[in-house]
């Protein structure tokens, strides 16, 4: 939390999504949905299960469209964009999904590889370099390089992930539930692991997220999804104090009360 | 495209006894330059020994791939016995480089060998008899999981079976009949010009008949359904194996053979045999309208010589192979399915290989009827 207070509040937004509004036929998913993501910050989108948060996400990924709104990332309308005019954009950023995405034919090295060989002209030998470079970063031990996916456990396929979403060095990653399934030893590793790429590597991450651990530890602010729309936005400190019985029954129910007491402990 | 970075090495520049040189890095070290970096710092006549400076200030972009080839490069001189200090880089570039620094980075993946040729030759050897093991094992657990419906029929679901006949045979009407009118309109047509050399029009409706009837439509409905349900059941099954549905179901409790194989067997012997009357009537049909179009073969006298031409053996004949047919497209399906590994890529592999495999012992079959009805007089 030190890092938002010590930041000037930035001009430009990496992420500005405006009166987003989402329907799955009858269902409102996101009734004039508001969120802003500033540069360097980590941005933790949290709700209960179907409020939409996974919807939101990949609407900004471009996965989905939502039917009005805008949503802008670094400064381009990503609402209705072609995917030509999208890869530059895509390259920018990556993506962490939940349960991998790995590609189950390639061993992990060859998925972040073949990122890099679809985007960069490197010669080989520099591909598998590079490729050591990010699994090493993200924590993956030494032979996990020459394994595939089904041969990894969870978390190291999350690490794995990472790594990949990692290659192309972005300025923006999207983590889709990044502690979720992991034990309490490999989820702290990933606390660890995101502040120390967004302080090494400069990134500006957004996640979604329900482990209440990972947002007292490593998110500056946090957005709280309830009935369509943001029911509240603030730092994690902020947010405990709220009155909003949504974003009360998120932070004080049992486990809440625990990470908050936790999180106090910790000062 | 002048390049947007520089490396540049000066040599000792302190007075000799405390021989220090002095790397000067600068501009754009990122992933898009490291390739040409790279051959650059190949380039550098390093000092046999002695301080090496690295001066990083006039670096103005630096990612994790253009740190790691600085990186690396200290850690190459640093390995030579050489003193290395970087210096002068920016804050953030040098907290990217310590965290590089932080984390064991490993290069050496290692390269399986290819084994030698005996080797490979044993082993693919090995693994043709295993498989035969494996598909023998699978019947044989079929056959058990039979055994048990048949002595509790109760077990037996039914729900599945008819889902099975309905996609493997109500909706394969359409294309099974369709081809098979084709057919039996080319046989008519080929064997038209040679039999009205003979003037033996008359002789199409056996020509068409006995064709159809022994071999055509049988082996053409098990192709179609090779291709239509068999692919089916091993992708359909190899998908549950790479979710870990089938392991789902083991604890639960619930035998996989008797739940997916069985139903589908099942339902396959019911239907095949109904598409092949079924195929044997649309065949028959094709053939009419081409011997009424080609040989003035007119429809009642068609129908009116099938009576001579056609034994109730050559039906029967017919008839019999498709609930042969049935289990081998089904059990082939089904075992392909159950060899998937965990990846998507293995899916496909095995789907590929059901058809395959089941066309290829289907005409095996076929052609062992043939022999046992030669025998036989039939």
């Amino acid at each position: 939390m030190t890092h938002s207070a010590a930041r000037s509040p930035p001009a430009d937004a990496v992420i500005d999504v405006r009166r987003i509004c989402t329907r799955f036929g009858e269902a409102v998913v996101h009734d004039n949905v508001d969120l802003r993501v500033n540069p360097g910050e980590i941005f933790a989108l949290v709700g209960g299960s179907g409020s939409g948060k996974s919807t939101l996400l990949r609407e900004i990924i471009l996965l989905q469209q939502p039917v009005s709104g805008s949503i802008r990332v670094f400064g381009h309308e990503v609402v209705g964009m072609s995917d030509e005019k999208a890869l530059p954009l895509r390259r920018r950023w990556g993506v962490m999904f939940e349960r991998g995405a790995l590609f189950s034919a390639l061993t992990v090295a060859e998925n972040v590889g073949m990122v890099l060989a679809e985007h960069t002209d490197l010669p080989p030998h520099l591909i598998r370099e590079v490729a050591a470079v990010k699994i090493a970063l993200t924590g993956l031990p030494a032979g996990a390089g020459a394994k595939f996916p089904s041969e990894l456990s969870g978390g190291m396929r999350k690490r794995a992930s990472l790594a990949r979403a990692l290659a192309l060095d972005p300025e923006l990653l999207f983590l889709d539930e990044p502690t979720a399934g992991l034990d309490p030893l490999s989820a702290s590793g990933i606390d660890e692991l995101v502040r120390g790429l967004r302080d090494g590597l400069g990134l500006t991450i957004m996640m979604v997220t329900h482990d209440l651990d990972l947002m007292w530890r490593v998110a500056d602010r946090v957005a709280v999804l309830g009935n369509g729309t943001i029911v509240g936005v603030g730092t994690m400190a902020e947010l405990s104090r709220s009155d909003d019985p949504l974003v009360r029954q998120y932070f004080h129910g049992p486990r809440g009360r625990a990470a908050l007491e936790q999180a106090w402990n910790r000062k | 495209m002048s390049p947007d970075f520089s490396v540049q090495l000066t040599g000792p520049t302190r007075p000799p006894g405390a021989e220090a040189s002095e790397l000067r890095c600068g501009g754009n070290w990122s992933i898009h330059t490291i390739a040409e970096l790279e051959l650059r710092l190949a380039d550098v006549h390093w000092p046999e020994s002695g301080e090496t400076i690295v001066d990083g200030s006039g670096i103005t972009v630096l990612d994790t791939a253009g740190a790691w080839l600085l990186q690396r490069t200290v850690r190459q001189r640093a390995a030579r016995g050489c003193v290395v200090r970087v210096q002068g880089l920016r804050t953030e570039f040098a907290a990217l480089l310590q965290l590089l620094a932080t984390h064991e980075i490993a290069l050496e993946t290692p390269i399986a060998q290819p084994a030698p040729w005996p080797a490979r030759l044993g082993r693919r050897a090995w693994s043709a008899v295993a498989g035969t093991h494996g598909y023998l094992a699978f019947v044989g657990e079929s056959a058990l999981a039979l055994l048990g419906a048949l002595r509790h029929p109760r077990r037996l679901r039914w729900r599945p079976i008819l889902h099975n006949v309905q996609t493997a045979g109500v909706e394969a009407l359409g294309i099974t009949g369709l081809l098979s009118f084709l057919l039996g309109i080319v046989i008519a047509y080929q064997g038209a010009d040679q039999l009205q050399r003979f003037g033996a029009n008359i002789f199409v409706v056996d020509l068409v008949a006995l064709a159809m009837l022994r071999e055509l439509s049988p082996l053409l409905t098990a192709i179609i359904i090779a291709g239509r349900s068999g692919s089916a059941y091993a992708a359909q099954i190899g998908t549950m194996k790479v979710t870990e549905e089938i392991d789902a179901l083991r604890t639960i409790g619930v035998g996989a053979q008797e739940l997916l194989v069985l139903p589908k067997v099942v339902a396959l012997v019911i239907v095949m045999p109904l598409l092949t009357v079924y195929t044997d009537v649309t065949g028959m049909l094709g053939g009419m309208v081409m011997a009424n179009a080609k040989l003035g073969v007119g429809f009642d006298v068609f129908v009116d010589r099938l009576d001579e031409a056609v034994q109730p053996s050559s039906y029967w004949t017919g008839l019999v192979k498709a609930p042969v047919f049935a289990v081998i497209i089904a059990l082939v399906g089904c075992y392909r399915g159950f060899q998937v590994g965990g990846s998507s890529e293995s899916v496909g592999t095995q789907t590929t290989l059901s058809v395959v495999q089941s066309i290829f012992l289907v005409i095996v079959a076929d052609a062992l009827f043939s022999i046992v009805f030669l025998w036989l007089d039939l």
